[in-house]
């Protein structure tokens, strides 16, 4: 078992059911093989730097979850086969990474906000 | 001959003594860079949305890598430009 990110970005132009659809589909999806979906964020609708697919907004979604190392094979087809998403990144996080989330979800200061200016 | 410890100059010769550079997540123990904060990342990029050099950041060789693994991510999830212009 591994801890694993995904970011999603779906088309802008999904309403809130599907939204919320796809966004269940994915967490049930890592639960049936044997995951644990450890968080879930909706970033919602957000513009993008640059556009994809002549869209200039998208819906993320970011999710971290923990799941066997064959598993994301098997979401990366489920993600290309859906045409509401534009891209979508795993990410694949070490103990570090899990910590940091872990304090920026119940709050407390992650640790990059306090730095200043270069 | 006067000896170099002898020789004394009428006014004081200017010492600019700049400060260290140092790698702030050293400093601060940050361990993890999180590609999903772009306003942060903004702080290692130029005007171009391209990676400043350490010689300017003063980051210590490890974490540069990671800050440009960083800024890598975030540009392929459309948080970050690839190319612009009047970034900041």
């Amino acid at each position: 078992m591994n801890n694993y990110e995904l970011m999603v970005i779906f088309t802008p132009v999904l309403s809130e059911e599907d939204f919320k659809a796809a966004q269940k589909k994915y967490a049930t999806l890592v639960k049936e093989n044997g995951g644990e979906v450890l968080n879930e964020n909706p970033w919602g609708l957000k513009s993008l730097a640059y556009p994809i697919a002549k869209k200039t907004t998208g819906l993320y979604l970011v999710m971290e979850y923990t799941a066997p190392s064959t598993f994301n094979e098997k979401l990366k087809i489920q993600l290309l086969r859906d045409e509401s998403v534009l891209r979508h990144m795993f990410t694949a996080l070490d103990k570090y990474a899990v910590e940091y989330n872990a304090r920026k979800r119940s709050g407390v200061h992650a640790g990059t906000e306090k730095t200043v200016g270069v | 001959m006067a000896k170099a410890n002898e020789i004394k100059y009428l006014t004081a010769i200017k010492t600019e003594k700049r400060q260290k550079k140092y790698c702030r997540f050293k400093k601060m123990g940050i361990k993890y860079i999180d590609y999903k904060d772009g306003e942060f990342l903004k702080k290692f990029l130029n005007e171009q949305g391209k990676l400043l050099p350490r010689r300017i950041t003063g980051n210590s060789l490890k974490f540069q890598r990671k800050v440009s693994d960083a800024v890598k991510k975030a540009r392929q999830m459309a948080i970050l430009p690839y190319v612009t212009d009047l970034l900041k």
